[in-house]
């Protein structure tokens, strides 16, 4: 029998349980609100949201080839690719899209036009600096590390910076930034 | 480039236009990040009754947006007649706000009405809110020696949460009621609304 080939985004969103995205909006903004009660510097907020998308991807990503039978991508082009079209697609029902290629082609942009984590939110002054949706960053981290993908630094959401500090209102757009500088392939 | 963006920026969240609420994202991405909000809990405290506490203070605060969402959503209904909105009527009964609860927040939040509602026997204050498996408890499992811990407290946050804002003062618990043949055991949200509850809900008649 011919395997199945790889499915869409959509299909698969299609086929999975959903749940309300408010509940899932709400849900992280009280994760966010305390770990900022408890850690109290933006930057170990920061670094806890970074690792806890990292502990959410390790595991993330076994769903994620389960569900969507990709074949093993050929360069870091195509990781890229799929994880914003299929990946982002099948787990927040969004799709992202990748952007802002660098010559050598390895760091890339992956752009979310609506992120369903950031709905209702507003950065107060006190938090500037705060990377609302880093956890999201930790996520393909992780996800990318067990397919042996490994960036030697953590991602870097630095273009977070330009966007969320700029409004107060935190936007659709979310960026990240993928430096992965030793590539297996 | 950065910055060049196509959508609409809002200088502020409040004038951005409320959403219907019918986005939705995968059970797993929800799944995923409530077990490490239940993770990182644990590594916070040292004892069962100070972790459902901290789990019971996120759903607080979950359930208090969410009443306030529900209500500005249900006012935007532009289009109905002002008698046929549910809308701009707050609920100042008790039967009111648990029906609210049991039904409305339940369909919102988990995608169906609670399995049931009950009135307690024992106390006059007492009412449950039972579900067979609760959404949040879908993939966890208890190890035996936390005892009769309940990720459900999260959810009786979130009642907790709308309870309170709505200006029903109550203690919410949740606990796993073993069912006869059904190997997992039932989750029942148990509400004790407080005295100034009661007094009012008597003077209103």
């Amino acid at each position: 029998m011919a395997p199945a080939g790889p499915r869409s985004g959509d299909a698969i969103f299609a086929s999975v349980e959903r749940v309300n995205a408010e509940l899932f909006t709400l849900t992280y903004g009280a994760i966010v609100r305390q770990l900022l009660t408890d850690l109290e510097e933006v930057d170990e907020v920061n670094k806890q949201l970074d690792q806890m998308g990292y502990n959410i991807g390790i595991r993330l990503v076994d769903e994620f080839l389960a569900k969507s039978n990709v074949s093993r991508c050929v360069d870091f082009k195509e990781t890229a690719e799929v994880s914003a079209k299929v990946g982002f697609k099948m787990f927040l029902g969004v799709g992202a899209s990748v952007t802002n290629w660098d010559a050598e082609g390895t760091c890339c942009s992956i752009v979310l036009e609506d992120n369903p984590l950031v709905d209702f939110v507003e950065l107060p002054d006190t938090c500037q600096g705060l990377y609302y949706c880093n956890v999201l960053s930790g996520v393909i981290r992780g996800a990318l590390e067990m397919v042996s993908v490994c960036p030697p630094m953590p991602l870097s959401p630095s273009l977070f910076i330009v966007f969320l500090g700029l409004l107060t209102s935190l936007p659709c757009l979310f960026d990240v930034y993928i430096c992965s500088l030793e590539l297996p392939f | 480039m950065i910055g060049a963006s196509k959508i609409k920026q809002y200088s502020n969240v409040l004038e951005k236009p409320l959403s219907k609420g019918k986005q939705e994202v995968s059970l797993s991405a929800f799944a995923f990040l409530f077990s490490e909000l239940v993770q990182y809990n644990q590594t916070q405290v040292d004892n069962i009754a100070e972790l459902e506490r901290r789990l019971e203070d996120a759903g607080y605060a979950v359930g208090a947006r969410c009443l306030e969402l529900l209500c500005h959503r249900e006012k935007c209904v532009m289009f109905m007649p002002f008698w046929l909105s549910q809308g701009n009527r707050r609920e100042t009964r008790l039967l009111g706000i648990l029906s609210f609860v049991h039904s409305t927040v339940w369909k919102v939040l988990f995608g169906k009405v609670a399995d049931s509602l009950e009135k307690g026997t024992e106390h006059e204050d007492e009412y449950m809110i039972s579900e067979k498996e609760l959404l949040v408890n879908r993939f966890i499992s208890i190890p035996k020696d936390m005892g009769t811990f309940n990720c459900g407290a999260f959810v009786a946050g979130i009642v907790r949460g709308v309870l309170d804002s709505a200006g029903f003062p109550a203690v919410v618990t949740a606990h796993f009621v073993p069912m006869e043949g059904q190997q997992r055991p039932r989750t029942t949200i148990l509400i004790k609304f407080a005295e100034e509850v009661l007094r009012r809900e008597a003077r209103l008649g």
